[in-house]
């Protein structure tokens, strides 16, 4: 995971409530084996008609959001399978963050586990900024300061300081656990002998 | 001192390394693989020259992208064909058991593993899908992960997790007649919303929840991750046990009165505590139909659509606007007055046997509308065996009911088996979001005993009334 620490850019508005992971990434592009090129299928049968043609009105079909970088959304945003490919094809599309009132916990798992922002602002903060993306306005969103910026307005935002730091530092999350290599075997010695095993 | 949680107890048995203000490190007992969320994980895992850990507690098979019919023909679709070959070389690779397409114990993943007694109490059990947390129902800590996770957990047969809340949701009463674990599941999601389990671990417990059969509680905690909680759990008690000794891979001899003893202690303690409390009434639940396209959006069989204007809050009453619109209902249609055009009765909601042993005796002695095509797609292959042995497959048939081969089939539609649009389908599955049966498809989620009624009259129909 590359290290993330500002995002800043064009926010597109898209305030639907628990939008879920079968919405972000039908399951039809879910039969690919590689991790990137999934950017095309993003929100697939709400930004295409049913002849596959692109809607030019659907919000990040439409010009002043080509370049958008962050998505601000409604609450339960992700809500459904633990498909990874629903962060993959949000990245792969530009985006680096998303605002919400509430992420569903296995969206945000994986966000945050391949450096996409999943931000939890209260309801009507995020309402302002639903606003501010409608209107264009540039967001600026800092991660080591914890704040988004937009409009002339600062709003802070909590985060888990150990998500954070793995985030700042881009870390190898298995290099990590690895280190943990003898706490690993110890406890596997521990283990009951009675818990299931596929060797026969 | 208070007690501890069931949650408690199984979590503090697992952790490796970490705790205290940060995530723990805690260790996987069953890691379960198919063939839609590993090939990334197995992709990653080989660039970084790393190996799979514990092969021996890692187990695959084959259940989103398979046929349901004509399997001899092998799977025509060429990505869905990718996909699981690359499944087939990544367990070979790396010493996994699969239960491969023509293997007697293939079938989805979630109905499989209880199936073969690897799914026991007390343990930590994970997937690359949400509905991992049917497993709950024996009293494991189980729930779904994405693909970074699941090359960690490869790797190092770990998972770095920050320890959730505590709920507990306490069934009270008794379940009417025609009512059944599906309901329960559905009245709770009704009630706590599509995100009021977040942060938490659901203990279900209460007299309904220790009245249900496993395969009920696997219902219950299977759409528990539709409720939003990260995992759902049931204490396990002699029900728990009775179902699980004798199969393959549950403890023998001496082990199993050694497991029992452990498992006994596992039960929430009388004075143990919970984050959040949850009472629902189970003699008022009723059999549910989902109108909308979240699970939460029910209203009972009796019921009717409910109107958006009805709705305060702005942002609810556009959820209830954009849900009628796509399913192309009026609000106060009475639930009654649906009709439909297909039924499904499959998933890893309520493709168990008994799931399809209520619907045959609903179905039994009567024939499909003719306007309704109607299809039972076992759980597994041994479900499937298992019901052909008891006959159940005569009764569908003659019904007018098509019998498919085992997999996760139309729940979410990656194989052949899809709902055209502006179809209307009776689903004993677990989601009903927008387009995912197929683009365009309408679901009303509903036990199988409604899914059969339903498809019998053509509408939907009080199942409590039938054949009386």
């Amino acid at each position: 995971m590359k290290p993330v620490s500002v995002v800043e850019g064009v926010a597109a508005p898209l305030p639907r409530a628990a939008i879920d992971t079968d919405q972000i990434i039908p399951k039809q592009f879910l039969k690919r084996i590689e991790r990137d090129g999934y950017g095309p299928f993003l929100f697939y049968d709400w930004a295409h008609d049913v002849e596959g043609e692109l809607d030019p009105d659907f919000v990040i079909n439409r010009p002043e959001y080509a370049d958008a970088v962050v998505l601000v959304t409604g609450p339960s945003f992700g809500s459904g399978s633990s498909r990874e490919h629903a962060p993959w094809a949000l990245q792969d599309r530009g985006f680096a963050a998303i605002i919400a009132p509430s992420f569903a916990d296995i969206f945000r798992t994986n966000a945050f586990n391949v450096g996409l922002l999943a931000i939890e602002l209260a309801s009507e903060t995020v309402d302002r900024l639903v606003h501010l993306a409608a209107t264009g306005e540039r967001f600026r969103i800092d991660l080591p300061d914890q704040t988004v910026r937009a409009g002339g307005e600062t709003h802070h935002f909590d985060i888990d300081p150990h998500t954070k730091a793995n985030l700042l530092a881009g870390i190898d999350r298995i290099g990590e656990t690895l280190q943990a290599d003898d706490a690993i075997t110890a406890f596997e010695r521990a283990r009951p002998a009675y818990r299931p095993s596929l060797e026969e | 001192m208070t007690g501890t949680t069931l949650f408690e107890k199984v979590w503090n048995g697992h952790v490796v390394d970490g705790g205290g203000s940060g995530p723990s490190l805690l260790y996987i007992d069953l890691h379960l693989v198919h063939e839609v969320t590993s090939p990334q994980a197995f992709a990653a895992l080989e660039a970084a020259d790393r190996q799979v850990r514990r092969p021996d507690l890692t187990v695959a098979t084959i259940d989103h992208g398979v046929p349901t019919v004509d399997r001899a023909l092998g799977i025509t679709d060429p990505l869905s064909r990718r996909q699981i070959d690359a499944l087939i070389a990544n367990c070979a690779a790396h010493g996994i058991t699969l239960y491969g397409i023509d293997d007697p114990r293939q079938g989805i993943v979630h109905v499989v593993g209880p199936e073969q007694g690897l799914t026991q109490p007390g343990m930590t059990i994970v997937c690359g899908d949400s509905h991992t947390s049917t497993h709950g129902a024996f009293g494991a800590l189980a729930f779904g992960i994405g693909t970074s996770q699941v090359e960690h957990v490869l790797a190092t047969q770990t998972l770095s997790q920050s320890r959730p809340g505590t709920m507990a949701i306490t069934v009270e009463g008794a379940l009417g007649t025609g009512v059944t674990a599906k309901d329960v599941a559905l009245g709770i999601i009704a009630t706590i919303g599509v995100n009021g389990g977040s942060g938490h671990v659901v203990e279900y417990r209460g007299p309904v929840i220790e009245s249900l059969s496993m395969e009920g509680r696997m219902t219950v905690c299977n759409m528990a991750i539709e409720g939003g909680a990260r995992a759902g759990m049931v204490a396990p008690d002699d029900t728990t046990y009775g179902y699980l000794e004798g199969r393959p891979h549950a403890p023998k001899g001496g082990a199993w009165d050694e497991a029992v003893a452990a498992w006994q202690a596992l039960a929430s303690d009388a004075d143990a505590e919970f984050d959040r409390e949850v009472v629902i009434d189970g003699a008022a639940l009723a059999p549910f139909v989902t109108w909308g396209t979240n699970p939460a959006q029910s209203a009972p069989v009796t019921g009717a659509v409910p109107d958006p204007a009805d709705e305060d809050d702005p942002v609810a009453r556009d959820a209830v606007a954009r849900a009628l619109a796509y399913m192309d209902l009026e609000a106060g249609v009475p639930i009654e007055e649906i009709t439909i055009d297909r039924v499904f009765l499959g998933s890893c909601t309520n493709a168990r046997i008994e799931d399809l042993r209520a619907a045959a005796r609903v179905v039994a002695g009567h024939t499909v509308a003719e306007s309704v095509s109607a299809m039972v797609v076992p759980g597994s292959s041994l479900v499937k065996l298992h019901a052909e042995q008891e006959g159940l497959d005569r009764i569908f048939l003659a019904a007018g009911f098509e019998w498919r081969d085992a997999g996760c089939s139309m729940c979410l539609a990656m194989n052949p088996d899809v709902l055209l649009p502006g179809e209307r389908c009776a689903s004993t599955s677990n989601r009903n979001f927008e387009g995912r049966q197929g683009r365009g498809g309408r679901t009303h989620l509903v036990s199988p005993e409604m899914a059969a009624a339903a498809a019998v009259t053509g509408h939907f129909v009080d199942v409590r009334e039938w054949d009386r």
